[in-house]
């Protein structure tokens, strides 16, 4: 299990290298940092002063070192567009885009995976039918779009929610919470509906196709001929069963639901990182871009760790196989 | 009886696209889905419009010389003050809405098949080098897939468009839009390809029809084309099916937040874009009705992707 683990750890540290690595190359060459931070005017000896200043005169490789030194220790440099450290702007809009993703999923499994349940069991109902066709609808429906039509309908023909911001938020330390506060979560309900809705009807039709695969074995039958209840044996036996893909995916989608808040924080101007990064790459912002970057990745590659880990824990049979594996 | 038809049936051409489709089940069951023929239909439609909007389109959308300001903002004929010429009303600077949707939905779907043919061919040559050559190229293929895979398909999407940018000034880049759009769709999606084809050919290798084609000296690349990938071509039919519809919502995303092609040659997420600022103001069919015609052409591919999945793979049978 260890030597597992420490095999995906040093995946783990590869990725992070090479996304590092690109993101360096792109800083690095990508349109002239002096430029950038002098602006176009300066003269040649202001850049030479602070091409040696920066250590840009130096060797491509110690470059590279001392800007992975700088980003270990939390250092990603400062924003050309804002002029301020990029790390604190990051930390400053860290907290909306994690709450608005937290809840989005929430949203996304609370109906996701009873809605996955019921089609598989009852696939015949017109029910299930209904549902099915509206999961697809829901992945034919780009979340833009969604986030368009709610605003449309609850905030320009009803007026009951706000179509922008975060609302009032609460400082805790230096996490700003919008979540103890009614306009807070008022402004949270369709940015993070718009969100959910691909997810919901990703997680469902995962939960259903892994359910029909489970209550087709021979050991659900089993349980069937030994005269346990039907909830026993479709909760414990075959939904316990069908677990392990749906929380990989839903690991995995958490990921993915950050990245797609890139998109629902532009439609509902969410002060997070997604409208942070789309405002980067718009205006060329590269040190905000390769730092986003690198931290997206830390991110996924933390996630997909706790994928694996949690893999070993739900799984027992997985610890076997790795010692096989091995052997 | 039966005899006489087996007659026909061999008489008939063996070869030929044609031929083997109507002999196919693939046919036989698509005559049986009405969802899938009306999916069909509708996409047709879509693609006689795209190949031909000035024949369909009822005004030149973006033809400046026909553009009228007085009509502009005017609702769809079923609202108050709507006009019999524009049956679905016109946006901010008067131009008709149904013309404006053809030329749009012919951008999107342009861009879209694009990047689509992009990842495929990336895709589908690189799984198939990497199964057929195996050891380091394999290997380093396959990380670099499995890296990306950790990455989704818009974040991509957005890094390559933000390179470009720096890398462009932002008047090439305008004039560079479509194709910046088609790279970072075929980027973010050759590995969907690249997988299930390395995976098959690794299978197809070690079968003795390739064997045979080596001992008589065939090149590679020519077994390669002309041997494995015949065998492996359903598969990525379906994965390009399902693809070209989240290639389309890729565009439209893209191109609503600002990043996709400009409002000179507007793609239906460009127009969504125009109408959003207009929806507090009451035009909302400006934002809304591209967005149902690229909702219906999503869902019609998407349909179709179901089918052709369910259709071509004998185990669901």
């Amino acid at each position: 299990m260890i030597s597992f683990l420490a095999r995906r750890l040093g995946q783990a540290v590869i990725v992070m290298l090479v996304v590092t690595a690109l993101s360096f190359v792109m800083f690095r060459f990508l349109g002239d940092p002096l430029v950038a931070i002098l602006g176009v005017d300066s003269t040649e000896a202001q850049r030479q002063a602070l091409r040696a200043d920066l250590g840009l005169d130096r060797p491509f490789a110690l470059q590279f070192l001392s800007y992975l030194g700088n980003i270990v220790q939390g250092d990603f440099g400062i924003s050309y567009r804002l002029g301020r450290s990029v790390e604190a702007v990051l930390i400053e809009r860290l907290p909306a885009t994690v709450e608005l993703a937290v809840s989005g999923m929430l949203i996304a499994i609370v109906i996701g995976v009873p809605a996955g349940v019921y089609t598989a069991l009852n696939r015949r109902r017109f029910v299930s039918r209904v549902l099915l066709s509206i999961s697809l609808f829901g992945i034919s429906l780009p979340s833009f779009f969604m986030g368009v039509l709610l605003i449309w309908v609850f905030t320009v023909k009803l007026g009951w929610l706000p179509s922008f911001g975060r609302g009032a938020t609460v400082d805790l330390g230096w996490w700003s919470t919008g979540l103890l506060s009614i306009s807070g979560l008022k402004a949270l309900i369709m940015p993070a509906l718009t969100l959910a809705v691909f997810q919901i009807a990703m997680i469902m039709r995962l939960v259903r196709a892994e359910m029909l695969e489970v209550v087709r074995t021979d050991f659900i039958r089993f349980a069937r001929a030994r005269g346990l209840p039907a909830r026993a044996v479709h909760y414990r036996h075959a939904l316990r069963n069908t677990l392990i893909p749906v929380i990989t995916i839903i690991g995995l989608q958490l990921g993915s639901i950050i990245a797609f808040a890139v998109i629902t924080e532009a439609v509902f101007q969410w002060p997070g990182l997604g409208l942070l990064f789309l405002q980067s790459v718009a205006a060329a912002d590269v040190t905000m871009m390769s730092a986003y970057l690198i931290l997206i990745a830390a991110l996924f590659v933390t996630i997909n760790l706790c994928v694996d880990t949690l893999y070993l824990i739900i799984d027992p049979r997985l610890r076997g196989r790795s010692k096989n594996a091995r052997s | 009886m039966a005899g006489e038809q087996q007659a026909l049936e061999a008489m008939r051409p063996t070869s030929g696209l044609l031929a083997r489709l109507r002999r196919s089940d693939l046919l036989y069951d698509f005559t049986r889905d009405p969802t899938a023929m009306a999916a069909a239909v509708i996409l047709l439609v879509f693609a006689i419009a795209g190949l031909a909007p000035q024949l369909v389109a009822p005004y030149q959308a973006f033809d400046l010389t026909q553009i009228r300001l007085q009509d502009a903002f005017l609702p769809p004929v079923w609202l108050d003050g709507g006009d019999p010429r524009f049956l679905l009303g016109t946006d901010d600077q008067g131009r008709d809405m149904i013309s404006a949707i053809i030329f749009g939905a012919r951008v999107s779907l342009f861009v879209g098949l694009a990047g689509v043919l992009l990842a495929l061919l990336i895709g589908v040559s690189l799984g198939l080098i990497a199964g057929f050559v195996g050891g380091w190229v394999d290997t380093i293929t396959m990380r670099i897939a499995d890296i990306q895979l950790t990455f989704p398909a818009i974040l991509i999407a957005v890094i390559v468009d933000g390179i470009s940018r720096a890398a462009f000034g932002q008047a090439d880049r305008d004039r560079a839009a479509v194709f910046v759009l088609i790279l970072a769709i075929g980027l973010s999606g050759w590995v969907q390809y690249a997988r299930p084809v390395r995976g098959a050919t690794m299978v197809e290798r070690n079968r003795e029809y390739v064997a045979a084609a080596t001992l008589m000296g065939i090149r590679t690349w020519r077994i390669l084309i002309k041997h494995i990938l015949p065998n492996v071509l359903t598969s990525v039919l379906v994965i390009g099916t399902i693809h070209l519809a989240v290639a389309v919502i890729l565009e439209a995303t893209l191109s609503f937040v600002g990043l996709g092609v400009p409002p000179t040659e507007p793609s239906l997420g460009t127009l969504i874009r125009i109408g959003n600022g207009f929806l507090f103001s009451g035009e909302w069919w400006i934002a809304v009705l591209p967005g149902c015609a690229l909702v219906i052409l999503v869902l019609s591919i998407n349909l179709l992707g179901d089918f052709l999945r369910d259709a071509l793979n004998p185990r669901l049978k």
